[in-house]
């Protein structure tokens, strides 16, 4: 046990490495860590996001936090306990939530829940107030094969699974991938009340704009945290001058904007561009609204709009990535 | 020219009807976001019109051939991409694209001279030897994505093409498609990210079965009173009765 203001996770130089090249090393045999020496906490009752791409890292972090995997160096804590010599009080008191479905296919509903209930050593009953909300849209089906689930359902199942023991931190890897807006935005919402009851939860995501719906975020790319912060913190630290731009001819725009001097980058946002200029003495770009703005029209485009634009996380990971 | 052309499409699996009369067309060149919830019934849909699933009623064409009657044809004539499986990770780059390019029936004169060009255009040449598993994600998306349409096909279907990838591969994902359209390649994908909905010429957004909106982003955001593609598909989503059951 750790000292009595731990916090819910704690992590001091964790490295693994699988010994072949997994990814990322730019493809020319350059390997690359699954985890390069993390340090990291995170505090009781946070929200806690890690963002990044496939292959980032983070269902191996995810997997040595849960005491699943064991790291080659460093070490990981959860609510004070060691991952590699107090696995077992990890897992009494870690619900994990894999990317993977990995339930009973075969059984139902009900009995997949029952099964973890009894695991742990509870009943179903004992903690049905934690997934209440969850479990209620899955009750008129209790009796259905949990393998013949559509993909929404089985992640409410997979989560009301994780939650049965009354977990203290709950880790969550990329519990929304593959699901739709709707049932991505539903499920942070039940995330949002399980924090009100005071669970700690680790959240893995791809999806660049979850990261506000995080108390605190780590952006995560080929092993290492590129950055760990709030959003704002993040947001605001982006360095740069970013415009965003719209229209007539997007297409031809983004090449077009690309040749434009002062521009260091242009990405398709959506309905409009983003533009990134480096600031001259650290306040204001060369570039303007107004000379982006003439500098396009010149060029022939129409329905030319130019504005200012706040950054958004995603800006920032894409920043990060370029250094 | 229409590429896809489909009236009253109905698959029924026992009592569940998965897609429910269904008509829209797709135009030459055009880039079709094909977006709708988790259960919505888009890859039943999109099985239909690849040949890999008989309708239980309703008519209709890919790439010129009847999705009845001609299955086999389809299949021959389309492109296909998957999130989930791509390409062989223990063979070697080289050794991918000469797979599909035999499976497709490319000539291996032709297969050879543009196996080099499509090396070279990714920026892969010195990679040929090497196994795909070695390659990093992001550039192994890519090169399924130019495999799968190494042997030119009229259309080609993208199956939420950029899950898990980075925000820059995304994009320049993105602007591979823009040119394969460009070079008259009709473009059905499928996604979750509601931004790349704004980079589809027309969209269509299944609820329950059935096509609820089928327009431009503009037109759709102008018609729901919405600032993004993500609320236009929110407040259809919303009507949705069985909640992705």
């Amino acid at each position: 046990m750790g000292e009595l203001n731990f916090k819910a996770v704690n992590v001091k130089s964790l490295a693994k490495n699988f010994g072949k090249v997994k990814q990322g090393g730019g493809g020319s045999g350059g390997g690359v860590a699954a985890l390069g020496g993390l340090s990291f906490e995170v505090d009781r009752g946070e929200i806690f996001g890690v963002i990044g791409p496939d292959g980032a890292g983070k269902t191996t972090l995810f997997r040595i936090l849960t005491t699943l995997l064991l790291p080659d160096s460093g070490e990981a804590r959860v609510m004070g306990f060691d991952t590699v010599k107090d696995y077992r009080e990890i897992r009494k008191i870690a619900g994990y939530m894999p990317g993977r479905f990995s339930l009973y296919q075969d059984l139902t509903v009900e009995e997949n829940l029952k099964i973890f209930a009894t695991l742990f050593n509870t009943t179903i009953e004992e903690n049905y107030h934690l997934i209440r909300d969850i479990y209620e849209h899955l009750e008129p089906f209790k009796k259905r094969r949990a393998g013949a689930l559509s993909g929404g359902m089985k992640q409410k199942l997979a989560l009301s699974c994780a939650l049965i023991h009354k977990p203290e931190v709950l880790f969550l890897d990329e519990p929304t991938t593959g699901i739709d807006p709707v049932s991505r935005k539903e499920l942070w919402e039940m995330l949002r009340r399980l924090k009100k009851q005071g669970i700690t939860i680790i959240v893995s995501t791809p999806y660049m704009d979850e990261a506000s719906l995080c108390d605190r975020i780590a952006l995560m790319q080929d092993g290492k945290f590129l950055r760990c912060d709030t959003p704002s913190a993040i947001i605001a630290s982006f360095g740069k001058n970013l415009f965003s731009v719209k229209g007539d001819k997007m297409g031809a725009m983004l090449e077009g904007l690309r040749r434009v001097e002062g521009v260091s980058s242009c990405f398709a946002f959506g309905n409009s561009h983003h533009i990134t200029a480096e600031k001259d003495n650290g306040t204001k770009s060369s570039l303007t609204v107004t000379s982006l703005k003439a500098h396009l029209e010149s060029a022939g485009f129409t329905d030319v709009e130019v504005t200012e634009a706040e950054p958004t996380v995603e800006d920032c990971f894409m920043e990060l990535l370029s250094k | 020219m229409k590429v896809i052309e489909v009236e009253n499409l109905t698959k029924r699996f026992g009592i569940f009807t998965a897609v429910d009369n269904i008509s829209f067309s797709v135009e030459r060149g055009e880039i079709f976001g094909f977006l709708g919830a988790n259960g919505a019934g888009k890859t039943t849909a999109m099985k239909m019109l690849c040949g890999l699933l008989r309708p239980s009623a309703g008519k209709g064409s890919v790439a010129g051939f009847d999705i009845n009657r001609d299955s086999d044809k389809i299949k021959a004539a389309i492109g296909y991409m998957s999130q989930k499986f791509a390409l062989y990770e223990d063979l070697k780059v080289w050794e991918n694209i000469r797979l599909y390019a035999g499976i497709y029936g490319v000539p291996e004169r032709e297969a050879a001279r543009r196996t080099d060009a499509l090396l070279e255009e990714l920026g892969l040449s010195h990679e040929k030897e090497s196994l795909v598993k070695s390659l990093p994600l992001g550039w192994r998306q890519k090169l399924a994505f130019s495999v799968s349409i190494f042997h030119r096909p009229g259309i080609v279907f993208l199956d939420e093409p950029t899950g898990g990838v980075d925000p820059v591969t995304r994009r320049q994902f993105w602007e591979m498609i823009y040119k394969a359209s460009e070079s008259g390649i009709t473009v059905f994908v499928t996604t979750h990210y509601m931004d790349e909905a704004e980079y589809c010429n027309r969209v269509s957004i299944m609820v329950d079965g059935r096509i609820a909106a089928l327009d431009s982003p503009a037109l759709l955001k102008k018609e729901y009173g919405a600032e993004s593609m993500d609320d236009v598909f929110r407040r259809l989503a919303r009507k949705s009765v069985n909640g992705g059951l």
